[in-house]
């Protein structure tokens, strides 16, 4: 087993309306007017996931989707219940993070490398694959504000998917930069599928699921709807 | 704990490398560079020792390294303070999308500051040397005072990088705060000219023991008494655990306002 998610559920307080302040907030702690209402993203969520296998989440916009990728990458805390990783686990959720734009490409490739968590060593001698797979040598030292959106998008889709990690978290980026590039994303994402990586993916692409995944979690109002084999659940989403 | 030391030591990279963005950014496109942070306290010094030599008259005895040895280290605790208060919310767009431990954060802005405050102490030196103050043995233990204002200004900056998330107001308050902090601390000023009745300003004020070891040192070239060493060790320590408590208390709900 390398993911156990155990009946995670996922509480956000949302105000009513933003409290700007310190003032306001004090004034409407006093009046007992600080109402926010209670939203559960995520409710009892329970699944196992074995290693080797290609998950994939389906729901429509607000099931929770997100939410439940971001606690499993452990950039949120659930509010209760728990997940346990076994492996390393590499999150292809937002590529780029921490990218500084006044930086150059070979400044922000150890920038970035380092908040995914890579050593110096690591970085300086994979530097050159990186570059290679991105296909940026001329640009290696410009300022990354100079970059189109498509350049940084290869640049961060490279620096991400530099180890191949035992888990790969895939949240919509198969579309990164031009078709010749997205095509080299796709292959490189197989590959690690291939290596025998567990996977868990998240889209809208019913198309994309059925190619690529084994299994299906379908997401409905922060509750698992249904869980089983790619073809079954993904006929019962679209007839729903 | 001890998976937090090596949360610790997996990121010290991360930490490295954002220490040195800190500093690159500040001065990119400046023609001097870094040079900068020598010649900023430099120049502050000359325009104040103009106004303070020439306007007002107080009976201090080598104004410029008094000035100098005072300021210094107060601009370190207010710099890094003022860049530490927003790193968190700053930071949310990061900190929501991938897992990095938060304190890395505020630490790296303590950190970065500290560098700055080195090129600062090359100034000093300089104004040292060129005022003919005698340099004793006991400036080699001046990096104990400077570590120790470290571990203090790392509390604050844990204490203000907390709260600031919650109250977004913080950062515009604390260039007021900072302000009266300035004018309540003896840097351009006598501690003696404070009446008599606002004397405890100085007893209250933890930045304060910290800059008169410092100047005991630098002016004096003695060594601080035990009584102040353990005074801004004691200030030191009791500030950092306070804020490492506070941070970890609150870091899990960092990111319901972020």
């Amino acid at each position: 087993m390398m993911i156990e998610v155990n009946n995670v559920s996922m509480k956000f307080n949302l105000y009513k309306e933003r409290i700007g302040g310190l003032k306001e907030y004090i004034i409407k702690k006093i009046k007992g007017e600080l109402k926010y209402e209670e939203f559960w993203a995520l409710r009892n969520v329970t699944f196992n996931i074995n290693k080797g296998q290609v998950v994939g989440i389906i729901g429509l916009n607000g099931a929770g989707k997100s939410t439940l990728l971001k606690i499993i990458a452990g950039v949120i805390r659930p509010t209760s219940g728990y997940v346990k990783i076994y492996g390393d686990i590499a999150p292809l959720i937002e590529l780029g993070a921490g990218f500084d734009m006044e930086l150059t490409a070979r400044e922000n490739v150890f920038l970035n490398g380092a908040i995914l968590g890579h050593t110096e060593k690591f970085l300086k001698e994979r530097f050159e694959e990186i570059i290679d797979f991105s296909e940026l040598h001329e640009f290696v030292d410009v300022p990354l504000k100079n970059f189109s959106s498509g350049m940084v998008a290869r640049l961060a889709f490279s620096i991400a998917t530099l180890v191949e990690p035992k888990i790969l978290i895939v949240d919509e980026i198969l579309s990164v930069g031009d078709i010749k590039f997205q095509q080299k994303c796709e292959k490189r994402i197989k590959d690690m599928i291939n290596n025998g990586a567990t996977v868990i993916f998240v889209s809208h692409s019913i198309k994309q699921i059925k190619e690529l995944c084994d299994t299906v979690i379908w997401l409905e109002k922060g509750q698992i709807k249904m869980l089983g084999e790619v073809d079954k659940v993904c006929d019962m989403y679209m007839d729903s | 704990m001890k998976t937090r030391i090596l949360t610790f030591i997996k990121y010290r990279y991360l930490l490295k490398q954002l220490v040195i963005r800190d500093i690159k950014v500040k001065y990119k496109r400046s023609i001097l560079g870094v040079l900068w942070s020598i010649l900023n306290p430099l120049l502050t010094m000359a325009v104040l020792n103009i106004v303070f030599s020439e306007f007002f008259r107080f009976e201090i005895d080598n104004f410029i390294v008094y000035y100098l040895s005072g300021s210094i280290l107060f601009s370190f605790m207010s710099e890094a303070t003022g860049m530490a208060l927003p790193s968190i919310f700053a930071n949310g767009p990061l900190l929501t999308k991938v897992y990095i431990p938060k304190f890395i954060f505020p630490l790296s802005r303590a950190i970065s500051s500290f560098v700055n405050l080195g090129y600062a102490t090359i100034a000093l030196l300089i104004m040292v040397i060129i005022t003919g103050v005698k340099i004793t043995w006991a400036y080699l233990f001046f990096p104990i005072v400077f570590l120790l204002l470290l571990v203090f200004v790392i509390g604050l900056c844990f204490i203000f990088s907390t709260y600031a998330v919650f109250f977004r107001d913080l950062q515009h308050l604390h260039g007021i705060f900072i302000l009266i902090w300035t004018y309540i601390t003896p840097l351009f000023y006598p501690p003696s000219i404070l009446p008599e009745k606002y004397q405890w300003l100085l007893d209250v004020n933890p930045i304060y023991p910290f800059i008169v070891a410092f100047r005991e040192i630098i002016l004096n070239g003695s060594l601080p008494s035990l009584y102040l060493f353990v005074s801004c060790t004691g200030i030191a320590t009791i500030t950092f655990v306070l804020g490492v408590i506070l941070f970890y208390k609150n870091q899990n709900k960092f990111i319901m306002y972020l």
